[in-house]
Order: structure tokens, then C-alpha cells, then sequence
């Protein structure tokens, strides 16, 4: 039973390697085919550092990842806050109701409603480009909030509200009881929330689709290179990010494993 | 032994490849205009096809970068893969850009909704060397609108290593078992229905719903023939032999021919679609001068020359198909003599009613 | 003075203004955009009239039903087994099925082409040890095998999250009770493990339902999903718009129903505040 096991979990982890491993191989092909093998070759790592328009890309994708994971936690940690304090039923359950939605819904169809709003306002303004970055930053920001919302929640409501109480009575001001008291314990809901937004934020393709313009981010225009003929120049950025996500996932957990055994020491 | 006899024997057709692709070679580009610096700083946004221009690779001039050097206007450079695309993108107003690059029809229909900015031709001192026949033209008949790009006609390619050599010079190919899950189809609907609409000998502009009606259909039929419906994805599947009957256009016939030598071409006995592709500015252009500039680069012999060699479409300047050295000077693809040639009709922009017929249509043909 | 629980609700009002901003009237533009004619003129016409895409909804129910379904066969045992092993493998398991949703998923499902394709992989291997080739590319096999693998991680997740917190004390005392191997999977590991099935279930069923990419890449764009149909309309320009809300309007309300649903089913244990 425990070799089945192993070997049921390792046929899973083939699957969901077998395309990565393709991209990493055919990433040194030395013909420009991600179909046919020729011969190693490491030119199109080498041609990245040419390619400005993927690299421009690449520029957007962080910063909007960045900058919209940086507001949505912070207007989600604030709304966390003042969600908690709602104390009528019923107005809560709205509000967490319409919070879900761009969670729940099909990415198309928040994309969508989006660029009809931002098309509909800059017509109605007579802005002759509506889409751009703003726009882009404005979606990203939006489908992040619930998931920080909702991971800052819980951790709120398992707060002890007594000792906040207890410094407000004390006569501390609201917000230094704030940042002494409750941040502290909620502070592992924030740090999950921002890195779920930054995470979201880096691999949309649909909603970015329909909103970014000409703010292309990297999966808008490897979308459009899988439109024409995919060179392994895409193959080897991929790879790029798939070892430094690999490398950042295997320290953070050394990392962690390490910090546990010296508790337990 | 053998293996690294064949190993040996790729590697120096590979590297021959290489060699022998067209590619415009230059050490100084002659240029007949003069290029200042004033709109320095400036960013002039260019809305082309994909894989529509000289970008650099393998020694060519990359069209944009020289641009750029010389007037130190910054090139937004995009790309779309459907004249359609390239409409819902301006006419929603979410994007502005300063140069596009449409079709004929497309062009017409730009004008007849007054989306297009005029052109004031005198100020490009390269318009000289539009060949006439491409001048006048249904599209814009006074030559107010635009400035041809390429022209080009549709056909057939095939594999001849897959399909043999005994091949009928028609669009029946396409709907032929022989070549089951072999064949692909355009996945533009103006496109693939014109494939349709030859075999049934219409007119491609027609205005009768039962002959939409009647093309659709006859798609329905071929549908389960085809591996898939592509655009410029077609190029990867003829390169490497997964497909071996598509139609597209010559001049990226010539492309693909350059990595995979079994590749044919002819032009279907029932005729063609021809078209021009033209550069147009945008009503909403941010930059109006830089494009201008840019037009009349694009304009220039040098420039032309590199484009026609690195994009294989015909060009339309005469500087381009009187230059000898020229790669595809006098090919009898690119430049047929007509005598010989079936029939061709260009698209027009058709009544709103009947472009919405065909156009939900042919969500009928995809779901069926 | 309320001082019963901590905060005020005045500082959510800068969320609860971008919300109605961006998600609420966004909802409501669309709306409207398929209650009216390409003019504004008030019409029915674009519901009534989508009848025509019955299929296409037809069709991306079934794909996305049945790869949920197979996502769930591969993804549940999965779980099973990995909240079995030891603390540290377990980490470095869960590692290893969250890394692939930090690549690009475009790129990850094109490079299936390359495995799947007429002169790909699969088939360059069968050819070589003599079989005959398998059509594997641009079937409808293929675009549910993308939404498998696309989606698979966001099912194997949580139904792992809730089996991992499993206490085996109760496993135990059910072997103690006289419990076979299947009733206490039936008894215990099953009912426990629901609110991770239900979460694991929409997270895949949502996304795959409204695709657009997995069909035009490993579909050979020969269906016409739901998701294909919105996309191709909005590419064709403004005139399409009010078509085009009107499908996403019933794709929104059908998968609001199935979620709606899905929430009575999962007991109300978690997330249960939708609608």
C-alpha cells in the first residue's frame, strides 16, 4: 500500500511536470522549432536580454503585481477592520456577498464588465484612449481584495478584543492601538493575503486581457506570441521564472524547517 | 555510424537553412529623404500584423530600431492577427495608436465611419514611388486615406513529401479525405468563408443571405476534414510537417519555404482573393507628425526592400520591384504575370446587416 | 460610545465605495448592455435570441463537468495519500504541486502541443518503436485534459488542507469501533473531507467552464466553448457588445447558480456567506 502510494504521488507529479520539463528541454534547442529537437544551445537565453518587449513586459507585470498587492492589502486590511465592526446582520452579509463576487465568478466575465465600465466612463469624459495602466493597476486591485479580505478575517475574529479595549481604555488612541495591539495578531492573515494578491496579480492573463491596453504584462504578450509561432526565447524566460520560483520556494522552506527544529530544541 | 552520418547531414541542412534565407544584408541605409530630430522624445504607437515587418533577426535591418536612431521617436510597436481585431480595438476607443496597417475592405470601412485622418500625401516626398495600379483604388479612390503597405493574393501550400505530387488546383482540396487531419482552414471568418464561397463560384461580396447561407454550410461539411482553424499558427504546422494543405497568403508561403523545402504553393483554378494592405493613421492618433515620418520611412527603397525580403509579400513600390538584387525580383509567385492567373476579386466592406449575418454565422460553423 | 468591539466601521467605507465602483456598476453597465440594441434602445432581443449558443453551453458544461470530475478521481486520492506522509514530505509535496500555478498556465498548456502534436512527442516515440500514431491533438480529449491539468492543483490543494487536519485519534477509535478499510472512509475520511471536495470542485469547475485558451490551443480551435463565444464577439467590436453581455450575463447567473448550490451542499461550514 505504501509503494502505491508513493508511486500514485509520484505518477501525479510527472503530469503535472511532463510540460515544464518540455519547456525547460526544448528552451536549449539550437533551432528556433519548439517542436523538433536540434542540438543544445543556450542563444536564446542569451537573446533575452535583447528582447525589450518582453523584458517590458516583464517590467509591467511587477509593478503592477507589486503596486496592486501593496493597496489591496492595505484598503483589505482596513476593510477587514471595519467589517468586523459592522454589527447589523444583515448589511454584513451584502457586503461580504458582493466581496465573494469577483472571487466566484468566471474571470471573462469580471474582465469584461470591467472594460465596459472603464470604455463606458472614458467616452463619457471624451478621453480618446480609456485602457492603460490605470486601468490594469484598477482591475488587478479589485479581484485581489477579496482573497485579502478574507484571509485577514478569520484571524480577526479570533483576536481577543478585550486587550484592545482594554488600551483604548486606558486612553490610547485608536490607531496606536491598532498598529500595538491588533496588528501584531493578525499580521500572519496580511502577510498570506499580500503574497495570494502578489501571486494572482503575476500569472492573470484573462482579466488582464480585456483591461491593460497598451500596458501589456508578460501573460498578454505571451499570449500573443502563442498566436503566431512560439520560439523557445518564451520557453527560456519561463524557465527563468520557474527556477527562481523553485529556488525561493525551496529556501523558504529549509528555511522554515530549520526555525521549527530550533522551537522544538 | 550511420547515426552520425544523418546527425552530420542535418546539421549542415540546418546551417545551410541558415545561410540561404532571404534576408536583406546592409552596411548604411541610403535614404532619399531627410530625417530630423524635432519630434524627439515623442512615442508614435504602431498597430501591425503579426510577424508584418522587419524585425532585426538574422542580420536583416530592423525596421523600427533604424526609426528610432534616426529621428529619436520611440516605436510602441503591437500587433493583431485579424483585420477585425484591429477594428474592435479603435473603434471601442479603450486604445489609441498612430499608425495601423488594415486591409482594403477594413480601409473602407475605417472611412465610410469616419474613423481614418487624412494624409496629406505632398508631405511624403517618397510617395513617388507608389506603383500606379495600386493607386486609385476602390478603397480610396482620390488616394486620400492611405498608402499601400504589400499586396498579396491568396493560395494554397502544400506538402509535397505528404501530399505527393498529384495535387488538384482547387480549394477542393481543402474538403478532400485524402487529406484528413491534414488540412487546416483560416480562422478569420471573411477568410474561410471566401474558401467556401469559391468553391460555389459566388461573389465574395455578395449580398444574399441564402449565399452566406449556402458557403456555411458547405464549411459545416468540410469541418470534421480539418485538423484545425489557424492564423499565423499555420506556420509552425507547415514548417514541421503536421499539417500538409493550408491556404494562406504567398507571400508567407515564401517564409515558411525558407525552413522546409517540400513546401508548394498554387493559386486554386476557381480564383482568389487579392488585397492590399495599407498604412493608415487613426482619427484618434496621438502623434500625427511622427506617423507621417514614419510612413515615408516605410516609404523608403532601402526600407521597402528589406521589408518585401524579410516578409516575402509583394511589394508595391516601384523601387522595390525594378531593383535587381532584389531576392524575390520577378518571382513568379509574388508577381504572376496576370494572363496566366485565375480570376481574383478583392473584399469590400459589406452592408452592416449581411457582415453581421456572416459574422454570427460563422459561430454556427465553430459550434457545429 | 461602543467600544464592544474593536474598530470603526467608517474605515471599511474606502472599500465599500470601490467595490460598488468596481465590482457592482460594473455588473450593472453590463446588464444593461444586454438589455439594449447596439443604439440603446431597450430589447429583449439579445436573450431571447441565445438560443443559438445552446450548444456552446451545451458543450462547456460537459467538458467542464467531465473534467471535474476526472480532476477529482486523480486529485482526491492524491491528497489522500500525500496527508498521510511524514510532516517534512508532505511540506515538500505541497511545494511541488503549488509550483506549476506560479508559471504562466498559457505557456504550460502550449507546451502540451509540443507533447500531444501529430509529429510531437507521444507520437515520434510510437512511430519509433513501430506502432501506429494516435490522434491525440484537437479533439475534445485534449481540452479536457488541459482543464485537468490547468486546474488540477486547485483541487488537490484544499481537499489536502482539510485531510491533513484529520485527527487520527478518530480514525483510530473508528478502527477501534470494528470499522473496515470502507467504512471508514465512508464514515469518517469522506464526510470530513467535504468542504475541501466542494471548494476544490467549484475552483475547477468555474475556471474550466469559461475558458477561451485551452480550446483554441489544444482544441484546435474547432469548438466553440462559452468562453471562445464571448471572446470572438468582443474581437469583432462595439456592434457585438450587447450579444456579448447577454452570454456573459447567463454564464455569470449560471455559474452563481451552481455555487449557490454547491454552498447547501458543504453544510455551511465555510464560506457560506455568498447570496
Amino acid at each position: 500500500m505504501k509503494i502505491l502510494s508513493r508511486i500514485y504521488i509520484a505518477l501525479i507529479v510527472l503530469f503535472l511536470y511532463a510540460p515544464i520539463a518540455v519547456m525547460v528541454v526544448f528552451s536549449f534547442n539550437s533551432s528556433s522549432s519548439v517542436w523538433v529537437l536540434e542540438g543544445f544551445s543556450t542563444r536564446w537565453y542569451e537573446g533575452l536580454g535583447n528582447d525589450t518587449a518582453m523584458l517590458n513586459a516583464l517590467k509591467h507585470t511587477v509593478i503592477v503585481a507589486v503596486l496592486s498587492a501593496i493597496i489591496s492589502t492595505v484598503l483589505g486590511t482596513a476593510a477587514a477592520v471595519g467589517i468586523n465592526a459592522i454589527r447589523r446582520k444583515f448589511s454584513k452579509k451584502i457586503i461580504m456577498s458582493v466581496t465573494q463576487i469577483p472571487m466566484m465568478n468566471a474571470d471573462i466575465v469580471t474582465g469584461i464588465s470591467l472594460m465596459l465600465l472603464f470604455i463606458f466612463f472614458g467616452k463619457l469624459i471624451g478621453l480618446n484612449e480609456s485602457l492603460g495602466f490605470g486601468t490594469v493597476l484598477i482591475a488587478h486591485i479589485t479581484f485581489n481584495l477579496p482573497y485579502v479580505i478574507l484571509s485577514v478575517m478569520p484571524r480577526l475574529q479570533q483576536t481577543d478584543s478585550h486587550l484592545a479595549e482594554a488600551a483604548l481604555d486606558l486612553g490610547c488612541p485608536p490607531l496606536k492601538a491598532f498598529f500595538k495591539v491588533i496588528l501584531p495578531s493578525i499580521s500572519t492573515g496580511i502577510i498570506t493575503g499580500f503574497i495570494m494578491a502578489f501571486t494572482l496579480s503575476l500569472d492573470d492573463f484573462v482579466i488582464s486581457y480585456f483591461t491593460c491596453g497598451h500596458y501589456q504584462t508578460l501573460p498578454i504578450v505571451i499570449f500573443n506570441m502563442t498566436k503566431k509561432s512560439v520560439k523557445p526565447d518564451t520557453y527560456a524566460l519561463s524557465t527563468l521564472i520557474f527556477i527562481s520560483v523553485f529556488v525561493l520556494m525551496v529556501l523558504y522552506n529549509v528555511l522554515q524547517t530549520k526555525s521549527e527544529k530550533k522551537h522544538a530544541s | 555510424m550511420k547515426k552520425i552520418h544523418a546527425l552530420l547531414l542535418t546539421l549542415i541542412i540546418s546551417l545551410s537553412v541558415l545561410l540561404t534565407g532571404c534576408g536583406y544584408q546592409y552596411k548604411e541605409l541610403n535614404l532619399r529623404a531627410n530625417y530630423d530630430k524635432s519630434l524627439q522624445g515623442t512615442t508614435l504607437t504602431v498597430y501591425n500584423w503579426g510577424e508584418y515587418i522587419s524585425d532585426g533577426a538574422d542580420g536583416t535591418i530592423d525596421v523600427n530600431k533604424e526609426f528610432e536612431k534616426l529621428t529619436g521617436i520611440k516605436v510602441k510597436y503591437l500587433t493583431f492577427e485579424s483585420n477585425e481585431t484591429m477594428y474592435s480595438q479603435i473603434k471601442s476607443g479603450g486604445i489609441s495608436y498612430d499608425i495601423i496597417i488594415p486591409s482594403d475592405y477594413m480601409i473602407e470601412r475605417l472611412r465610410n465611419e469616419n474613423m481614418l485622418s487624412k494624409i496629406d500625401t505632398s508631405k511624403l516626398s517618397n510617395y513617388d514611388l507608389i506603383e500606379d495600379k495600386y493607386k486609385n483604388l476602390f478603397f480610396d479612390p482620390n488616394n486620400e486615406y492611405s498608402v499601400p503597405y504589400n499586396v498579396g493574393l491568396v493560395g494554397i501550400i502544400y506538402n509535397e513529401k505528404l501530399t505527393g505530387k498529384d495535387i488538384k488546383h482547387s480549394w477542393d482540396v481543402l474538403w478532400d479525405e485524402k487529406y484528413k487531419d491534414m488540412a487546416l482552414n483560416f480562422s478569420n471568418p471573411r477568410d474561410a468563408f471566401m474558401t467556401a464561397q469559391m468553391l460555389l463560384g459566388q461573389d465574395l461580396n455578395t449580398l444574399n443571405k441564402a449565399d452566406w447561407d449556402a458557403a456555411a454550410e458547405l464549411l459545416k461539411q468540410g469541418k470534421s476534414n480539418l485538423q484545425s482553424y489557424v492564423m499565423d499558427e499555420i506556420f509552425g504546422k507547415m514548417e514541421t510537417g503536421e499539417a500538409s494543405v493550408a491556404p494562406y497568403y504567398a507571400g508567407d508561403y515564401l517564409t515558411m519555404l525558407d525552413t522546409n523545402p517540400d513546401l508548394r504553393f498554387f493559386y486554386p483554378q476557381e480564383g482568389t482573393n487579392i488585397f492590399v494592405d495599407s498604412v493608415c493613421i487613426p482619427k484618434n492618433a496621438k502623434n500625427y507628425d511622427a506617423a507621417i515620418k514614419y510612413i515615408n520611412f516605410l516609404l523608403e527603397p532601402d526600407i521597402s526592400t528589406a521589408n518585401a525580403e524579410c516578409l516575402g509579400y509583394a511589394s508595391p513600390n516601384t523601387a522595390v520591384i525594378n531593383n535587381k538584387d532584389y531576392c524575390y525580383y520577378q518571382n513568379e509567385i509574388l508577381y504572376p504575370d496576370e494572363s496566366t492567373l485565375p480570376k481574383v476579386q478583392y473584399y469590400h466592406d459589406i452592408d452592416n446587416e449581411i457582415r453581421t449575418y456572416y459574422e454570427t454565422l460563422w459561430t454556427k460553423v465553430k459550434a457545429y | 460610545m461602543n467600544k464592544k468591539t474593536f474598530g470603526n466601521k467608517l474605515v471599511a467605507s474606502p472599500y465599500i465605495v470601490w467595490s460598488a465602483i468596481f465590482i457592482v456598476v460594473p455588473l450593472i453597465i453590463m446588464l444593461y448592455f444586454a438589455l439594449t440594441d447596439s443604439s440603446g434602445n431597450f430589447t429583449l432581443a439579445n436573450l431571447s435570441g441565445l438560443g443559438e449558443y445552446k450548444k456552446a453551453f451545451a458543450i462547456s458544461i460537459l467538458y467542464a463537468a467531465i473534467a471535474t470530475v476526472i480532476t477529482l478521481l486523480l486529485a482526491y486520492p492524491m491528497a489522500y495519500f500525500m496527508s498521510k506522509l511524514k510532516i517534512s514530505s508532505q511540506r515538500m509535496i505541497f511545494m511541488i504541486v503549488m509550483i506549476p500555478m506560479w508559471m504562466n498556465f498559457l505557456i504550460r498548456t502550449y507546451s502540451w502541443i509540443t507533447i500531444l502534436a501529430n509529429t510531437g512527442l507521444i507520437n515520434t516515440f510510437l512511430k519509433n518503436i513501430g506502432l501506429r500514431p494516435l490522434k491525440l491533438i484537437n479533439t475534445p480529449g485534449a481540452v479536457i485534459l488541459g482543464m485537468v491539468y490547468d486546474f488540477i492543483p486547485y483541487m488537490i490543494l484544499p481537499i489536502y488542507s482539510v485531510m491533513s487536519k484529520i485527527d487520527n485519534s478518530l480514525l483510530e477509535a473508528s478502527e477501534d469501533l470494528g470499522s473496515n478499510g470502507f467504512n471508514k472512509f465512508k464514515r469518517v475520511i469522506f464526510p470530513l473531507s467535504r468542504p475541501g471536495v466542494i471548494s476544490g470542485i467549484t475552483m475547477v469547475f468555474v475556471p474550466s467552464v469559461s475558458t477561451f485558451y485551452i480550446s483554441q490551443k489544444l482544441g484546435g480551435n474547432k469548438t466553440m466553448l462559452i468562453g471562445d463565444t464571448i471572446e470572438y464577439f468582443f474581437n469583432l467590436g462595439p456592434d457585438y457588445y450587447n450579444i456579448a453581455s447577454a452570454i456573459s450575463l447567463v454564464l455569470m447567473v449560471m455559474i452563481l447558480i451552481c455555487l449557490f448550490i454547491m454552498n447547501r451542499f458543504s453544510d455551511g461550514e465555510e464560506g457560506g456567506v455568498l447570496m
